[in-house]
This record gives C-alpha cells, structure tokens and sequence, in this order.
C-alpha cells in the first residue's frame, strides 16, 4: 500500500461492518478463485438474508393473490402487502400512504406520470427541464410523452465538476416550464445536485418537479415533505430489496388528477363492456396482479436499513469514498470524473490509455465486480466526450480493504499493459 | 492471469496502441459506422473497393478498448487486396473461431493464422463482440448498410 495515504481508521460508531457482511451470504463467494469484492452496488444492491427469508417465508407461509380473496391467505397477504406501503410512507416521510404507488421500479414510476401527468397535462410548446446527468430512465419517458403532446425537452447543462450549472438552470427555467424531472444523485458520477434550491426554483417558475430517487434513496435519509418535491421514484433493489418492485410517490392532489396508464385487474371500481369506473389512488395505477412477494420483502429490506441507520450507513460509505478517492488520486495517471464534493458512494473514473473495458475484464479475474461503460448516461459521457468510465460503487456492506483490493488490481491491470 | 496473459498478448497491446490503417482515406466509396452500445465503443470503417470487387484500402477510424482496436487494425491490414467476397469468406472463418464453432490451429490459412492471437476472447464471451465489431461494421459497409450495432 501506498505509504503516502494514511489509512483512515474505521469510526467507533455502532456500525460494525463485519456483522454486517455476515447477512449477505453472497459476500462469502470467490469469484474466479479470489473472494468477491462487489463495487457495484449502485447497478443493484446484493440482499441480506432478512430480505432473502422474507420472500420465501410469503411462499411457504402466506401466499395468495392480494385485494381479491376472502380467504384466510389472501386477507393475510394483503395485510402484509398494503403493510409495505405504509412502511415506504415513514420511510420517506409521506404524509399518507395511500400516495404510494407500487411499480416494477424506477423506470416505471418515471414512465408512469410521463404517461399520466406529462402526457395529459401538457401541450405543445411546454418544456420539461432534465439534466445532463440523468439516467436513461428519466430521459426517454419524457421524449416518449413530447413525442405524443409536442412538449419539448430542454437540458440542464452542468459544470466541468460534474455539478449542475444553476446560472444556466435558471436562465432555462420560465414559464413554458412545466416539469423538472431531476435526479437526486447521479448514478454515473455520484453527484448529488442541490436540490433543496432548485426545487423552489422550479416551484417558483410555476413547474412541477419529479427527482429521480433511485441512488439516493439508497445511500442517506430521504423526506419527501422536507425535500418539496411533487413526485419521488425508487427501486426496491437498489435498496437492497428484492428484484421487480419500486414506487412512486405522488401528492395526492396530483395523483388524484391523473388519469390511469394501464388497464387490468386491480385498477377498476366496475367494469362495463363499453366503460369503467376506476378506483381511487394508489390502486388506480396499480393495474393487474403486483409482485407480491417481493412487495412483502422490501419492508424487510427497508426496516434493515432503518435498524442500522441510515446516517451511520451514509458515515461508512462516506468514509470509504474518501478513502478511495484518496487512493485512485494517489496513482499515476488516473483521472477522477465528477469532482465536485457534492457527491457519495461512488466514483467514476479513468485510467490513462487503458480503456475501461480492458479495466473491467482484469479487475474481474481479481475478483473485483466494477461496471465499466456509459452507466445508461450517455448525455454525461458526451459531455466529457468520452465513451466509458470504470465506475466502482459502495453500499453499506463495503470495506477499505475492498478498496485497498480494487486499487491492487488495477495496478495489476497496468502491469498487463505496461 | 494465464487467460489474461492469453487475452493481452504483446501483439493486441500493440496494435491497440498503434492501430494501422487509423486514417480517413480520401478516396474511400464505402464506409459504416460500427457501434457497441454495452461499452459506448464506436468506429467507423472506410472501404475503397474497386470495378473488380477488390478491396484496395482499408482503414478505420473511433474509440475503444483494446481488443476492439486490435481487432479493426489487424483486419485493416489483412483484408487490404482481397475481393469482398474473400474478406467475407475470411469473417465467417473468424467468427465461427471466435464463437468456439471452429478450431484454426495449424490452419491452411495464414490470414486465419494471424488472427489466432485473438484467440484469448473465447474465454470471456463479454468480449466476442469486441473482437468482432470491425469486421460486422466492415461487412456492412460492404452492403451498403451506414450503420450496425453489436446488439
Ligand atoms: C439514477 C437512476 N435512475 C433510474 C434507474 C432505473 O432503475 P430501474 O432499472 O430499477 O428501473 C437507475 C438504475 O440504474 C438509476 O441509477
């Protein structure tokens, strides 16, 4: 190890890695011979045995279709699902559960008021605001819906740092404006954008806003009231919840205005042949039969981190991030993407003429799990005119000598190109 | 490492350093442009086939990882004066090699010969497509097609 980086000590806090790791059975693998480092959690999340007994405990013990039975099993499963509900409503601070809408994941959510609320509510000529540094999945929604209502997309440029340029924000920002949909952390770079200013920024200018939660949610507190945003969407695996599940929040008002997306079972109050009727939110988005075990699981996933906190869990990664910004910065020829220090749990990064495919592959033959590529971001890899980072991401269950290793192979990696 | 050491020999890492052929040729009547959605990799492919069908310069030009690169050099140099209809013979030879489907061990071929050192890509089959994306984007430009994706 490099002697010129001192090697943080691991915080006294009650946060014990090592017991930790112990509920991820995954975590004690080997990957081609050497033991797994997972710094891809950012892609999706292993899941601890809580989560994993959870989802078999529903089908050896209470499994049944939900909001349909009178029977013992599916009253049972439907208590435990609607339970979910209301665990994501205090898990983000929703003032009523019933403006939690369950959805296969992000993606959904987001497609879900594309659909609903940009789709109906907007017109030609209206603007939806999106950043550069968005996932795909809250990119394309919006150029499907302008497609249909002839809305235009405008980008949020940012900075060289990776942070979102707020003069330009608000120079974009006006009365066209009707939506600004905007991640709450950028899962290519890691950068957190200062949302607590531009959502009364967007607010202001008349717009509705709807942050992409998916990373965020993952990696500290999240409040919907405390943040003011109109719609909030997440995914159950990067929660480290089952596959297949997520949400949506939505105030109820807009909701409540929104006309369904998908029709089916579940959805309706009466069904005629020619017409029906719907049903209130949040079922009224909730067309056919739901993933049900994995709604049951994620409440598992959610009071797991809830029991280790989610401020000691942001302390832990933060402390690896710096370690590992410290360590990548102190090798020869690496360049950081996203240096702005308005950003967690991951880095993205380059390695002087060894492209990050070529990084991927030896890495891994170390056993460490990376994600090389464009990270479904392709307007931030433009904007840095390159094609690709290696990006290694970090969730509750890392350590600094998982760091330590991602850094050792790399090194191995420039031996191979040397 | 041996499968590493396999997939990295000396002759890729040169060539994917210093490609050949790396140029936008004047005279090319043909091109497309060749791209990797997993990886973001994109190349282009310039052609100047002759009256005859003989390929008379070959060269590429774009971004990506060094199995990629090595691949597009290599065949700039070993297409240059074949027909088209040679240089295709060749891909399905290579493709088949590099899909597992064929051995070329000792083969009659020493274009095919050559192209043994990428061999190391079957054991990372995330890596196929790499070894393949110039000769997919070199075929369509050959069928009048601008553009091909590995997916
Ligand atoms: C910031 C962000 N938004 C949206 C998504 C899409 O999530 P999902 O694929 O679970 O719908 C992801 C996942 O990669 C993400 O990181």
């Amino acid at each position: 190890m490099n002697a010129a980086v001192a090697q943080p000590q691991a915080s006294n806090t009650a946060f014990d890695v090592e017991k930790v790791r112990a509920d991820f059975p995954i975590l004690s693998r080997q990957v081609h011979g050497k033991p797994l480092v997972y710094l891809d959690s950012a892609a999706s999340a292993q899941k601890p045995r809580q989560v994993i007994e959870a989802e078999t405990r529903v089908y050896e013990h209470e499994y049944a279709n939900v909001h349909r039975g009178v029977h013992y099993l599916s009253q049972a499963a439907t208590e435990k699902f609607e339970a979910t509900r209301t665990r994501i409503a205090s898990f983000i601070n929703a003032p009523d559960e019933n403006e939690v809408v369950f959805t296969r994941g992000a993606s959904e959510a987001i497609n879900l008021v594309a659909y609903s609320y940009a789709g109906h509510f907007l017109k030609e000529g209206d603007e939806i605001l999106i950043s550069e540094l968005e996932h795909h999945s809250n990119i394309v929604p919006w150029q499907l819906a302008a497609q249909r209502n002839g809305a235009v997309i405008r980008a949020i440029p940012i900075r060289e740092d990776g942070q979102i340029d707020m003069d330009a924000y608000g120079d974009l920002l006006g009365p066209k404006t009707k939506l600004v949909a905007i991640t709450a952390q950028s899962n290519a770079l890691g950068i957190i954008p200062p949302l607590e200013r531009m959502i009364p920024m967007a607010h202001d200018a008349g717009a509705k806003v709807l942050v992409d939660g998916c990373q965020a949610i993952t990696h500290r507190p999240v409040d919907v009231q405390a943040m003011g945003c109109d719609f909030f969407a997440f995914s159950g695996h990067k929660i480290y919840g089952p596959t297949g599940v997520g949400g949506l929040w939505g105030r109820a008002e807009l909701l409540e205005s929104m006309p369904p997306w998908q029709g089916g079972g579940e959805m309706i109050a009466r069904v005629g042949i020619e017409k029906s009727t719907y049903k209130g939110i949040p079922h009224r988005f909730e067309a056919g039969t739901p993933a049900i075990a994995q709604v049951i699981a994620l409440k598992e996933a959610l009071d797991y981190v809830d029991a280790l906190g989610m401020d000691a869990i942001a302390e832990h990664e933060a402390m690896l991030l710096d370690h590992a910004v410290r360590r990548l910065e102190a090798m020869d020829g690496v360049t950081i993407i996203g240096t702005s220090p308005a950003k967690a749990s991951i880095v993205s990064f380059l390695l002087d003429g060894i492209h990050p495919h070529d990084i991927g592959t030896i890495v891994d033959r170390e056993g460490v799990a990376v994600r090389v590529g464009h990270h479904c971001a392709q307007p931030v890899m433009e904007h840095y005119d390159i094609a690709a980072t290696v990006r290694a991401s970090f969730g509750l269950y890392n350590t600094l000598a998982e760091v330590d290793a991602l850094v050792a192979s790399l090194e191995k990696t420039r031996e191979i190109f040397a | 490492m041996d499968d590493l050491r396999d997939l990295y020999q000396e002759v890729i890492l040169d060539h994917g350093k210093n490609p050949r052929n790396f140029r936008h040729p004047e005279d090319a009547n043909r091109h497309a442009e060749g791209d990797n959605p997993l990886c973001g990799d994109r190349l282009t492919v310039y052609l100047k086939v002759g009256h005859n069908g003989l390929v008379e310069d070959v060269a590429f030009e774009g971004r990506g990882c060094a199995i990629s690169m090595a691949s597009a050099s290599m065949m700039t140099e070993i297409v240059a004066g074949k027909t088209e209809e040679e240089a295709r013979a060749l891909f399905r030879r290579f493709h088949d090699f590099v899909m597992g489907k064929e051995e070329i061990e000792g083969a009659d071929d020493e274009d095919l010969e050559k192209l043994i050192v990428l061999a190391g890509v079957k054991q990372f089959p995330m890596r196929v497509k790499c070894a393949t994306l110039a000769w997919h984007t070199m075929t369509a430009a050959m069928d009048g097609e601008n553009v091909v994706t590995t997916e």
